[in-house]
């Protein structure tokens, strides 16, 4: 596929279980055990927590959590930008994602245990990947 | 089931050894580890070797190849940074099962320098420092950061675990590094992953360490002067827990096998002489004193504070100085820590000796993730 044929299809998912950038509607999907409710992230079909075979379910996580825990990163590979903030956060209703903390200083002084963040969307910091393809990430932000 | 104990043991001096291949390094290390024994490698009844970055290319065999082909089995091991114990406790595993009287334990690691971990799947794009990261520094400052959310850990505390450690390696001539770093040097170096500096991760060295290990029987008949008792060998992987496969939980799989550790061993944390204990990063240190026992839930920054886990304090952590300061050959670690205790348990540690040490605990963790214990008693 040529890049602008690519580019007619649109970007990509840059984890399999983001969901709805065909619909214009992105969210993060969890998988959910019928049996004991541990959510998980990404497709399954036995439960890793109680052992429960198909009984996974898709649900749509909220937009919506809590910031678990965190770390700011200063050193990373070779054209990653940084100082940036990696964050754990704990999304209403279960289900733990990680990812990037934007639109807040890294610094740890203003960064608190438990503040509210929300799920954001947006392109991919720029990468493509080697066919030519762009990609929507998922960020987190404090909740507005 | 007969006892086991380890008659030999020794490990090379961490360093970086270009001119050396893995199998080389191992082979040093399983020749002194045979001289310490006063035994030969046609003693040997088999090896377990444990290697990670050359998982898929027999190192086990070849170590053979430098110094014995004896036609022994060999069994090659990989998982993680628990990569040496697990050689370790399979081949106390082939004596507890009475197929060996004595078989040999390698632990061998040859390493590059920078960043470990995050180098993320070939699909797709990087997700480094778009999803998070994924590199040990910042995966080990989360778990740090989980303890200071629940207790109030500081960064002052966090950093004092690399002064500590830094200063106990200038005691080892076996430790990569013998410098003292104070408390402002430890802070104010190069930020990696808040609130781990460049002196608050483990050195990347190369290094191996062996082990010659004996059914009781033998060991009568080697006589038990220096032998060590192995009253724990124990192996966990990750259980269940909500975060675990999003922010690797390193507490519960530590915790299980401490309990699994000294339930076999018929002790409590209380008896325990010295630990070695996985410091990859100074923030990691702080947990597992928590997780082995060491003091109750929410103490640890007190323990570090008040010097309880220095040398001369109530129960030394790392007196060798640790992965921060001796070096983190991944899979060598494991037998390393192994052969600290055990020199200390012999009374052969000279100006870090833990005086009057009867009973020592080893720790390693392979993140994905593996915990390794071994408890270790003095005979004589």
């Amino acid at each position: 596929m040529s890049e602008s044929e690519q580019a007619a299809k649109g970007p990509l998912p840059v984890v399999s279980w983001l969901k709805g950038i065909d619909t214009d509607d992105p969210f993060l999907e969890g998988h959910k055990c019928g049996a004991c409710g541990a959510v998980f992230l990404g497709e399954r079909e036995v439960c890793s927590s109680c052992g429960t075979r198909n009984q996974m379910n898709a649900v749509r996580l909220p937009n919506k959590g809590r910031l678990y825990s965190y770390s700011i990163v200063h050193r990373s590979f070779p054209g990653v930008e940084v100082p940036y903030i990696s964050a754990i956060v704990d999304l209403d209703d279960g289900g733990t994602v990680k990812g990037n903390l934007i639109n807040i200083e890294p610094d740890p002084a203003n960064i608190s245990f438990d503040m509210p963040v929300e799920v954001v969307f947006g392109d991919a910091l720029g990468r493509k990947d080697r066919d030519g393809n762009s990609y929507i990430a998922y960020f987190f932000q404090p909740a507005t | 089931m007969s006892d086991v104990y380890v008659v030999g043991i020794d490990m090379i001096k961490f360093g970086r050894f270009p001119e050396k291949t893995v199998p080389q390094l191992g082979a040093k290390a399983a020749l002194m580890a045979l001289d310490d024994a006063d035994l030969a490698i046609q003693d040997m009844q088999a090896l377990y070797c444990g290697n990670l970055g050359q998982a898929s290319a027999m190192v086990g065999q070849r170590i053979l190849q430098e110094i014995g082909q004896t036609g022994i089995c060999v069994v090659n091991c990989a998982n993680a940074c628990a990569t040496g114990a697990t050689a370790f406790r399979e081949a106390w595993m082939s004596i507890k099962a009475g197929v060996y009287d004595v078989v040999l334990a390698v632990g061998v690691e040859q390493m590059g320098k920078g960043l470990l971990g995050g180098a993320g799947g070939a699909k797709g794009i990087s997700k480094e420092g778009l999803l998070g990261s994924s590199t040990m520094p910042a995966v080990f400052a989360e778990a740090g950061m989980e303890h200071t959310r629940q207790h109030g850990t500081t960064f002052e505390q966090f950093a004092k675990v690399s002064v500590k450690n830094h200063h106990h390696s200038t005691l080892n001539p076996k430790a990569m590094y013998q410098i003292e770093t104070p408390l402002e040097t430890v802070m104010n170096a190069e930020m990696i992953s808040y609130p781990n500096t460049k002196l608050m991760c483990s050195v990347n060295v190369d290094g191996a360490a062996a082990a010659v290990l004996v059914s009781e029987k033998k060991a009568k008949e080697l006589g038990m002067q220096r032998a060590v008792r192995v009253k724990a060998s124990v192996l966990t992987s990750d259980p269940y827990t909500n975060r675990d496969l999003v922010m690797p939980d390193v507490n519960a799989v530590t915790r299980r096998a401490a309990k699994e550790a000294y339930e076999m061993a018929s002790l409590g944390p209380e008896d325990i002489d010295l630990v070695e204990l996985h410091d990859c990063f100074a923030t990691a240190e702080i947990l597992h004193y928590e997780n082995l026992g060491l003091c109750k839930d929410g103490e640890a920054g007190r323990l570090i504070d008040e010097g309880e886990v220095a040398l001369g304090g109530r129960v030394p952590v790392n007196v060798s100085g640790g992965l921060l300061s001796k070096g983190h050959p991944l899979g060598a670690t494991g037998i390393a820590n192994i052969y600290e205790v055990s020199t200390h348990l012999r009374a052969e540690a000279e100006k870090r000796q833990v005086e009057g040490a009867k009973i020592g605990m080893t720790h390693v963790i392979g993140l994905g993730s593996a915990c390794g214990i071994h408890i270790l008693e003095k005979v004589v």
